[in-house]
């Protein structure tokens, strides 16, 4: 148990209330300052893999182990593993109507200070603003509703606006660039590079190679039938770009 | 998500019972003669009251449409008139220490200090405590109780009470009719503007006691007011009424606004008949939020008398266990040009359950009226139950009404995005609440919305395991 990663250890999850496995031994670590992605085909458990970690009670850990920094993440409720510095950006953000981006954000800040402590509100504004800067996210953006009418774009910059403001030890990307054109990529890209640190690490799921020219990973790790089948280099990913999905699941899925 | 029962804490306790008159347990012609004595009232009033009862005892109870929790109500077992035998001070010095203390912790004479233009504080049967700013004297404004008012101001009180809503209108208001004590008589004179607002505050201190405030409010014309209203009572085990009558009337081009914020234990039967007349290019605003009560029944009304009148009920109800939350709104077009508009919003947690009726009348001799009336219900759990029973009755083409509803529920999903942010699920959930009533909330004064959104958290935060 590594107390400088977040360490997957033969992961085995079903859907909750059913036989049905989707991770089937998986095994993964990401040292603090990595950024690792996973890529693989549809149905390979890449999303549940993120609501697993996450805490998602639409899924039961039936073995195994998930620590970050050696404490054991699976024993904390879900908003205790994003307290403790667990962060997952949604493939499909959820709306709150009539709940501002601002208030959420202050609301999330405000859970992370001891009981009887109250937010520095002017701080809190100040900081904001200058992420959202970053990002290039208007000021009126704060007193709309979180995620309520947005764009598949809009979404998905909120989510790495929060994760800017929450400032977590670790973060999962899921299928972030799913529904970006490629302005909004590059200004995703940008704030994730902008977070690299070397007390941060990073695993960004994603189906198509793309992504991976703008967040450059330093690992790679190939995802089939609930398992990493495959573990490269950046470069792993250029390969899998030009054989396809089918080489993966022909020739390296064990049969 | 399983719910428990609510925390009306902040208003649950109570002062041992120290009264010099007590009319007793039932309800007879003697009660109201002993009622009727103690006030000194004119014959006529005693005449009113009689008539009343019999109106009363006629009626059967509603249970063909409402909810059949109305059967347990013992009316024998009730009772019908507490005092301390004191006309209301002035000066909240004066007033008998338990009753002070009461109002004190309920945080009153503070908001009086901040805030107000004026205050009555009503305890059980009669006001405590009656105070309106000099300057709003001076200009001819009138708040007192009703008691006062009917002896003091005969000739504008007659003129108008009982006349928008009469009492064989239904049970209760023939009830209240018969035995009603206190409530607020106010008259604001022609162009006269009340900047801040007027407040009444009513407190059941007493077991197995019915409070049945009577308020009758006239501005004149070009005059403005806004008035609100608060109410808490201590948690007992037995069932306390509370049937009040309220009755406005906004003479040409006058405002009316209206603002509840109903917190009663959940022990209560909270059962109440509001409306007002609205004259030539007059508005009246209902702003009403029921929290509290284990049955409310209350359709707050405008009847839109004079051309270009307008009408407005904006509602908010959250139902939690063991409670039941029937509200909804009644607009009456009269007049050409009239306008009404309702928005509704019910909140159904644990086995709460949250009822909608709403009434609009737009007959077909008159033209170009416009309603609108939206009504959205939010579910938090899956035993949480709501109804809508809207009827828009709309004769003749010359009209515009636009009516939409909506249900929904707090997702899972939903939950999890902000608990994954770091929030606890009491806080999640009472985020989601908050954000659904949002938009209304924001109709209430400041230093509502802020007692407001706390006392949705408390419910929320209350209401997870």
């Amino acid at each position: 148990m590594s107390n400088n990663s977040l360490q997957i250890t033969d992961l085995h999850a079903k859907v909750e209330g059913t036989e049905v496995e989707i991770l089937k031994g998986l095994t993964l670590e990401i040292p603090k300052g990595e950024v690792h992605a996973i890529m693989g085909p549809n149905g390979s458990g890449k999303s549940t893999l993120s609501k697993v970690m996450a805490g998602n009670e639409e899924y039961e850990v039936t073995s195994g182990s998930v620590t970050m920094d050696g404490e054991d993440l699976l024993a904390l409720e879900i908003d205790e593993r994003s307290r403790a510095g667990f962060f997952l950006a949604f493939q499909y953000p959820h709306e709150i109507p009539g709940v501002s981006n601002a208030n959420f954000l202050r609301a999330a800040r405000q859970a992370r200070l001891p009981k009887g402590e109250e937010i520095d509100a002017i701080a809190f504004y100040k900081e904001m603003y200058e992420k959202m800067d970053l990002l290039g996210i208007d000021r009126k953006f704060t007193g709309r509703s979180v995620n309520d009418g947005f764009s598949g774009g809009e979404k998905k910059r909120n989510e790495i606006l929060q994760m800017m403001v929450l400032e977590p030890k670790y973060a999962v990307l899921d299928e972030t660039d799913s529904g970006l054109d490629i302005d909004a990529l590059k200004i995703v890209s940008e704030g994730v590079n902008a977070m690299r640190s070397p007390e941060r690490g990073f695993l960004v799921i994603t189906h198509y190679q793309r992504l991976l020219d703008y967040i450059i990973p330093d690992v790679v790790h190939v995802m089939a039938d609930g398992r990493i089948v495959k573990t490269g280099g950046k470069d792993l990913a250029l390969e899998l770009e030009e054989k396809g999905y089918d080489w993966v699941t022909q020739e390296l899925a064990p049969a | 998500m399983e719910a428990v029962s609510i925390d009306q804490s902040e208003g649950d306790f109570s002062y041992p019972e120290d009264y010099a008159h007590d009319a007793g347990t039932g309800l007879n012609e003697g009660t109201i003669d002993y009622i009727s004595e103690i006030k000194k009232e004119a014959d006529w009033i005693r005449e009113f009251r009689k008539k009343a009862l019999k109106v009363f005892n006629d009626k059967p109870m509603p249970t063909h449409w409402a909810s059949e929790d109305l059967e347990n109500i013992v009316f024998q077992n009730i009772r019908y008139y507490l005092s301390k035998g004191q006309t209301p001070s002035r000066n909240w010095d004066e007033v008998p220490d338990d009753v002070k203390e009461t109002f004190e912790r309920l945080g009153i004479p503070e908001k009086e200090r901040k805030f107000l233009a004026g205050v009555e504080a009503q305890f059980d049967s009669e006001a405590a405590y009656s105070n309106v700013k000099i300057e709003l004297e001076k200009e001819g404004v009138i708040f007192v109780n009703s008691t006062e008012g009917l002896r003091e101001h005969p000739e504008i009180f007659r003129k108008w009470f009982g006349k928008v809503i009469p009492t064989g209108d239904n049970k209760f208001s023939a009830l209240n009719s018969a035995v009603f004590s206190g409530g607020s008589f106010i008259y604001v004179p022609p162009g006269v503007k009340v900047k801040h607002p007027l407040q009444a505050y009513f407190r059941i201190n007493a077991e197995n006691f019915g409070q049945f405030e009577r308020t009758l409010i006239i501005v004149d014309e070009g005059a403005e007011v806004t008035y609100m209203e608060g109410c808490t009572a201590p948690k007992f085990e037995t069932a306390t009424l509370h049937s009040a009558v309220v009755e406005l009337v906004a003479m040409k081009d006058a405002k009316i606004q209206y603002i509840t914020v109903q917190n009663w234990s959940n022990n209560v039967f909270n059962l109440v008949t509001k409306r007002g007349l609205a004259h030539e290019n007059a508005e009246i605003r209902w702003i009403d939020c029921n929290i509290g009560s284990r049955l409310t029944m209350k359709y707050p009304g405008v009847i839109m008398k004079g051309r270009k009148a307008r009408g407005e009920v904006i509602s908010i109800a959250l139902a939690n266990d063991g409670q039941h939350q029937d509200t909804g709104a009644k607009m009456i077009h009269a007049a050409d040009e009239t306008t009404s508009n309702i928005v509704a919003k019910s909140i159904s947690v644990g086995k709460g359950r949250s009822t909608y009726r709403g009434q609009v009348h737009i007959p077909k001799h008159l033209k170009g009226c416009k309603n609108n009336t939206e009504c959205d219900a939010l579910l938090i759990n899956s035993s949480s139950r709501t109804d809508t029973y809207p009827a828009i009755t709309v004769r003749g083409n010359q009209h515009a009404t636009q009516h939409e509803a909506s249900v929904s529920q707090v997702s899972e999903d939903q939950i999890f995005y902000m608990k994954q942010r770091g929030l606890s699920e009491g806080e999640a959930m009472s985020l989601s609440v908050n954000g659904f009533v949002n938009d209304l909330v924001r109709e209430f004064p400041m230093e509502y919305s802020v007692e407001l959104k706390r006392l949705i958290d408390m419910e929320m935060e209350d209401s997870v395991g």
